[in-house]
């Protein structure tokens, strides 16, 4: 894939988002770099997937501002890719799942399939290829997921709580999928509650409490002294679970 | 020339099934696009729709007559009491129940993918035939729903076709005319192949959607 320029870093300004009359997400300025894996930290119900989704594009700040480097649109939009927590799949095979990504990507047909297997085989499916990928396990699909951004090459790869309908072999899999992802050079930004996966996974903590970023540190740095009253008392668990 | 029962049956089935291919070809596509998309009066389209579903057969003949007779804006084209006029006339009546049957699965199948599709790049139209295609088994009921209304309707084919026997009979046709003749015999068994015709068909898609579910999920 031609590298053009980057389109990093990512910058929100003063980013506000309500919905239904509730501020959901409440002024986060932030820049988003190459380089480290992004984890954004929180309880259920912080902020943390709509907070990705608005980076993301697939909502639009009630104000404030998200911007990309670089102007084409194009390209921005073609430069990252996003797992959710509960994959959706077509009813049609786990590889044409990712041809079809593929193709609305605008990669040209002779070089789909290859690209899609090499996926495929990436995250330990090429044996189910052919096989209709809504009967695959969800830890599976969740790898399928997985495959279909790998596919596309990202430069950024959004993950919203991957894990968090699997069971601990499954997230066990998921979690060496990302790591190779993390390796590889995709600039990996991902969303969790488990303080476990944060560390075993992330690079910095952006820690959101109530739609605000509290406080942002190096995982080290984050798990050993948190700075806000927030971040002590959610690491120590006795964060309520609003 | 007078209709054999053979005939008669196969005419009812190829005017329906005509119709309710032409409808599905059209209100597919329609009621994705309603579904996906989003536009002024689009509240007041689905609403509409959604009554059309409960058109008259008899106006929807009514209305093609006058559109094919001899002086109306297609009369040139010496349709009317012909197959092709019952066919155009079921059509009609078959499009809004397809299309709003489809608008409200696309619509419920859309909440679920909806985030998926968008973040691939999928947008309007593309996104809306990907979504016909992937529920393309549920929608199955959206189109045998048009189907059952196409073979059980009476008012808009005898209206259009003129009840031409040999040319324009169909079972509920004849079931019409052989009852006011007093043939209750006639009318009654060709009343118990309609039925049965529908119920058939009714389960071979059946079956064939439940093969395809255990398929593909």
């Amino acid at each position: 894939m031609a590298v053009t320029g980057s389109i990093l870093p990512l910058s929100l300004r003063d980013v506000r988002f309500a919905a239904g009359g509730r501020e959901l997400i409440g002024g986060v300025s932030a820049t988003i770099g190459a380089g480290p894996a992004t984890v954004i930290l929180g309880a259920n119900g912080a902020g943390k997937s709509v907070l990705m989704r608005l980076m993301h594009g697939l909502l639009r700040p009630s104000s404030g501002e998200i911007a990309w480097h670089g102007q084409d649109v194009e390209r921005v939009r073609r430069g990252q890719a996003m797992v959710f927590q509960r994959p959706v799949m077509l009813r049609r095979s786990a590889l044409a799942n990712i041809l079809y990504a593929l193709e609305l990507a605008g990669v040209p047909a002779a070089g789909r399939v290859q690209q899609a297997m090499d996926a495929l085989r990436e995250v330990g499916l090429a044996e189910v290829a052919h096989r209709p990928a809504r009967v695959l396990s969800g830890g599976e699909q969740q790898r399928l997921a997985l495959a279909r951004a790998w596919a596309l090459h990202p430069e950024v790869l959004f993950l919203d709580e991957p894990t968090a309908n699997l069971d601990p072999g499954a997230t066990r899999e998921i979690e060496n999928v990302i790591k190779a992802f993390d390796a590889s050079g995709t600039k990996i930004v991902m969303s969790t509650h488990n303080l476990g996966q944060a560390r075993r996974l992330g690079d910095e903590v952006l820690f959101i409490h109530q739609g605000r970023l509290v406080e942002r540190a190096s995982v080290d740095t984050f798990f050993r002294q948190p700075t806000s009253a927030e971040a002590v008392a959610f690491i120590k668990g006795e964060l309520p679970w609003t | 020339m007078v209709s054999t029962l053979g005939e008669i049956v196969a005419l009812s089935l190829a005017v329906s099934l005509s119709a309710v291919l032409l409808a599905a070809l059209l209100g597919l596509p329609l009621g994705a696009a309603i579904a996906v998309g989003r536009f002024p009066g689009r509240r007041a389209l689905i609403v509409l729709l959604n009554a059309l579903m409960g058109l008259p057969p008899v106006v929807v003949g009514l209305l093609v007559y006058l559109l094919l007779s001899r002086a109306g804006p297609l009369g040139e084209l010496g349709l009317l009491f012909t197959p092709p006029a019952m066919v155009i006339a079921q059509t009609i009546l078959v499009l809004p129940i397809i299309a709003a049957l489809c608008r409200q699965s696309v619509e419920d199948a859309w909440v679920e993918y909806e985030e998926q599709l968008r973040s691939l790049g999928a947008h309007g139209l593309s996104a809306a035939l990907t979504l016909v295609w992937d529920i393309r088994f549920s929608l199955v009921t959206a189109v045998l729903a048009g189907l059952g209304r196409a073979l059980a309707e009476v008012g808009a084919v005898i209206i259009v076709g003129g009840n031409i026997d040999g040319v324009t009979r169909v079972m509920t046709t004849t079931i019409a005319l052989e009852t006011s003749k007093g043939d209750l015999p006639l009318a009654l068994s060709l009343g118990f192949i309609l039925i049965a015709l529908v119920i058939a068909l009714n389960a071979a898609a059946h079956l064939i959607k439940e093969a395809a579910q255990r398929r593909y999920g």
